[in-house]
């Protein structure tokens, strides 16, 4: 039985006005916060110059003295410090703090402070090898690297008629999230609490009390109504909240830390560069015989979440292709910029830009359709992808394919643009092609490290209560969580509440990244419904009433008791990973997609418009199908951006476009008709069949935009973005 | 000063050249304008100046005295107006934050041009961004709300 439909349930908060993201609290006596950034791109710090025009002593000023835990936002590792004590390692990294009743005077306080810093050699450019003056992190800057190694691919490249190279190159792109980072910290009875934007409190919690030096039990984090994230509040907001809370300590009183657009812009995380080479051995009909790729992400100046990411970009990076030989070697590697970060698609819409790229270059050297080489190679059921992986999904992958060139008109427009080209001098037309895959879920192991708990509480009124640290960012979580427990336990969407993420109250359920909630999550939502009608002594067949009587039945027996289901997180059956080898069940469940993109290149100008897009793709069962659409729309929109037009640009590793004047993202008139469809193939380890979605729509655009180009004007199409200047150079060269 | 905002006098003692958007913020309190850029870029900030939209991270208090503001609170009373009706019946809103903004300039659009088409949605629209990319849902829900006012709904 498919979920019953619902309509988004803050939806009316958010269309009157009455949402209150964090800028909109209204917290009496609260100081405003501003951090004062490094403007060297690496050395030592020599002195800290405070403008004797200025009244210090009416500030609140923090430095990494008044850091009363240890100095670092904690994460995989413990090197980026919370304010920079002796050294700075990129421009923007965070070295005082200031707090003051006056936006105006806090602006005019940090023009009047000077960071001296003595220079140290940088790192600007992650593909060249560094200098031993160089060396920031180990003995060879080197984050993390990883191999991959399926067969014995290099063999079959030393003795192969058809070898196919190809380098790719991808660039920064930042989440311009339209709500910029903001907390907000005071101390209450010895417990510190921040409320803010986000989309993982317990990370923030963590960090918090190691920053700080707290118990768990002295730190609260609280969530609130997230105004976008997309990857940019997974790590980010620790740091953010660390420096409240610094501030809100030493001044005694609430601090409201909340980013300008320019300063969110230049001085958080962003999707990681990337440079991947391909060389492929192919037979003449198009058979993948074996591929070897180099894989290397920029991860900027502090680890952040770099070797994940660079780990999902090498599971991925073979694309969703059966081949018995495949070698990846990928190394993530510092450079003095802003830490490059989580952004949704986590390393995967790099790596499969590259291998899909890649696919219809194989296609031309062959002189076969594009087509044609991908229904020769996509993975069938009992074939194994990169990691030995053996794919039994019951996803008709060839089906996907087919449904998405149907819909697209694929073959008929192939012949039109032939004559369009023809007939009109100064326009191109093409259509271009991608199928790709992307793993839901934390990599191998990491969904049982994450160990994750739900909980749902029967209230005395007979309704309940969903108890999750999973944040609603406009993806939907607050709506599909409602629509899962209603249906479990047949209430009514109005007697479940979804608890404000708040980790006083609710269980840590994981962080909301990776395309995780939906499928993990939600299911663990069902388990707590289905613990609590155990706790009740109920069967599967009492519904509605039946339940909430036997809840308000249970507090008149329990006065002040508290009723709570609880789910707790077991790993399939048949999940072995092996993190040493990377052999093994690299996730849990893939979605697979097939993705078209008609584009005009106008040869005057050498800007592409997107006519028109087709997605298709199997996510497993849809929960609601409106949240899902909006998913693939908005992942396409932000894909056409990171392709067409989004260009950070750099000067000694600082964004130097920090504004939406010249850093440009889609607006509604760069956005063509999305066409998007839905195969339904039931997970059964997702809640009621489900798969993640909400990273996957990132991953094809670029390819599928891409390869359209290259059909339409013959351009290498290989670095991203395509502006009208990057292509117009590729088209003279 | 004295503005008049969605049909109330308020006296506000701000000085001329303070951004309106911080005056409805933080002196009055109407959170539901949102700051995104500063800059006129995003159009998360847009309310009507007699009717008219604008950007108000940009525009001086003092540019508006005089004016009959309207913000996303004061579109409708009751939050019924054809658009916040469109925009919830085709459930448009993601995360939200770029909606006051968006909902203003397309209620000043049907104002001007009753029964808009896809370009005419575009160059009323293209000033306000949105991140989620709920564009496609924006041009149906500006449709559906046109059908809406011409049926009487306002």
């Amino acid at each position: 039985m498919p979920l019953a439909p619902l309509l988004r349930r803050e939806g009316l908060a958010k269309l009157s006005g009455r949402e209150q993201y964090v800028d909109d609290l209204d917290i009496p006596g609260a100081l405003h916060g501003i951090t004062v950034r490094s403007t060297s791109a690496r050395g030592t710090i020599r002195n800290i110059r405070f403008d004797p025009e200025i009244d210090w002593s009416s500030f609140v000023i923090v430095d990494h003295r008044d850091v009363p835990g240890l100095n670092t936002v904690k994460l995989i590792e413990t090197d980026q410090p919370a304010l920079a004590a002796t050294e700075v390692r990129h421009i923007h990294e965070p070295v005082v703090l200031l707090a003051h009743p006056s936006r105006r005077a806090l602006r005019k306080a940090v023009r009047a402070i000077t960071i001296e810093v003595d220079p140290l050699p940088s790192v600007l450019d992650f593909t060249v090898r560094p200098t031993p003056e160089q060396i920031q992190h180990g003995s060879d800057n080197i984050y993390k690297q990883i191999t991959i190694t399926k067969g014995d691919a290099r063999s079959i490249l030393a003795d192969a008629p058809i070898i196919v190279e190809g380098v790719y190159r991808t660039g920064a792109q930042e989440h311009v999230y339209l709500e910029p980072q903001g907390m907000i910290a005071e101390e209450v009875d010895g417990v510190i609490i921040i409320r803010g934007s986000m989309q993982c409190p317990y990370y923030v919690h963590t960090a918090v009390c190691h920053a700080l030096g707290r118990e768990a039990d002295q730190v609260r984090i609280i969530q609130t109504p997230t105004g976008g994230a997309f990857g940019g509040k997974e790590e980010f907001p620790s740091g953010v909240a660390i420096h409240a809370a610094l501030l809100a300590l030493k001044a005694g009183r609430p601090v409201r830390l909340v980013y300008d657009r320019t300063e969110d812009l230049a001085a958080t995380t962003k999707r990681h560069p990337s440079w991947t080479r391909h060389r492929t051995a192919v037979a003449s009909d198009g058979q993948l015989l074996a591929q070897e790729i180099t894989f290397l992400l920029d991860g900027g100046a502090y680890m952040t979440l770099s070797p994940v990411v660079l780990s999902r970009g090498m599971i991925h990076a073979a694309g969703p292709y059966h081949c018995e030989h495949i070698s990846i070697d990928g190394r993530a590697v510092l450079s003095n910029t802003v830490p490059f970060g989580a952004f949704r698609g986590f390393g995967a819409p790099q790596s499969l830009f590259a291998v899909e790229r890649h696919m219809d270059r194989i296609a031309l050297r062959l002189g076969l359709d594009p087509v044609t080489v991908r229904q020769r190679n996509l993975l069938a059921d009992g074939q194994t992808t990169a990691t030995g992986q053996v794919v039994a999904d019951g996803v008709d992958r060839q089906g996907l394919l087919n449904r998405a060139l149907s819909l697209s008109d694929y073959a008929a427009k192939r012949e039109t643009h032939r004559q369009f080209n023809i007939d009109t001098p100064d326009r191109r037309r093409g259509i271009g092609l991608t199928t790709f895959f992307h793993g839901a879920g934390f990599t191998g192991s990491g969904e049982v490290y994450l160990d994750s708990k739900v909980a749902v509480a029967g209230l005395p009124d007979g309704t309940i209560e969903v108890r999750t640290a999973s944040t609603e960012m406009g993806q939907g979580t607050t709506t599909i969580f409602t629509q899962l427990a209603s249906d479990r336990l047949g209430l009514p969407p109005e007697a479940v509440a979804i608890a404000q993420p708040d980790t006083a109250v609710v269980p840590n359920s994981g962080p909301t990244v990776a395309s995780r909630t939906a499928m993990i999550v939600g299911r663990l939502v069902q388990e707590a419904c289905d613990d609590l009608r155990r706790q009740l002594s109920l069967d599967a067949t009492d519904r509605g009433n039946d339940v909430a009587e036997a809840i308000r039945a249970w507090h008149r027996t329990h006065p002040n008791g508290l009723l709570l289901g609880q789910g707790h997180y077991r790993p399939p059956p048949g999940i072995e990973w092996d993190e040493g080898t990377y052999r093994g069940e690299a996730y849990g469940a893939y979605g697979w997609a097939a993705y078209v993109a008609e584009v005009e290149v106008d040869l005057r100008t050498y800007g592409t418009t997107v006519l028109d897009f087709v997605a298709v793709q199997d996510v497993g069962t849809v929960l609601n199908t409106t949240l899902a659409r909006g998913q693939v729309q908005g992942g396409v929109a932000q894909g056409i951006g990171w392709t067409l037009m989004e260009e950070c640009q750099w000067e000694d590793g600082a964004m130097t476009n920090n504004q939406l004047t010249n850093y440009i993202i889609p607006t509604s008139s760069d956005i063509p008709p999305i066409r998007v469809a839905f195969q339904e193939t039931p997970y059964p380890h997702g809640a009621e069949g489900a798969k993640g979605l909400g990273e996957l729509p990132m991953d094809g655009p670029a390819p599928a935009i891409a390869n359209a180009i290259a059909a339409a004007t013959g351009a290498e199409a290989a670095v991203l973005p395509l502006t009208p200047e990057r292509l117009m150079a590729d088209l003279d060269r | 000063m004295q503005l008049l905002i969605n049909g109330a006098l308020h006296d506000v003692d701000v000085s001329a050249e303070m951004p309106l958007l911080w005056v409805l913020r933080d002196v009055l309190g109407m959170t539901g304008t949102k700051f995104g850029c500063g800059m006129s870029l995003c159009g998360a900030c847009t309310v009507h100046l007699d009717g008219r939209p604008i950007r108000s991270c940009t525009t001086p208090v003092s540019a508006a005295t005089g004016k009959a503001i309207t913000t996303i609170e004061g579109l409708d009373a009751e939050g019924d107006h054809p658009v916040q009706r469109a925009w919830q019946e085709l459930n448009v809103p993601q995360c939200g934050y770029c909606q006051s903004g968006q909902l203003m300039s397309a209620a000043a659009l049907l104002e001007t041009t009753p029964h808009p088409t896809d370009a005419d949605i575009d160059a009323a629209m293209e000033g306000n961004i949105c991140r989620c990319g709920t564009y496609v849902r924006i041009r149906k829900a500006i449709k559906r709300a046109a059908d809406i006012k011409a049926g009487g709904g306002r």
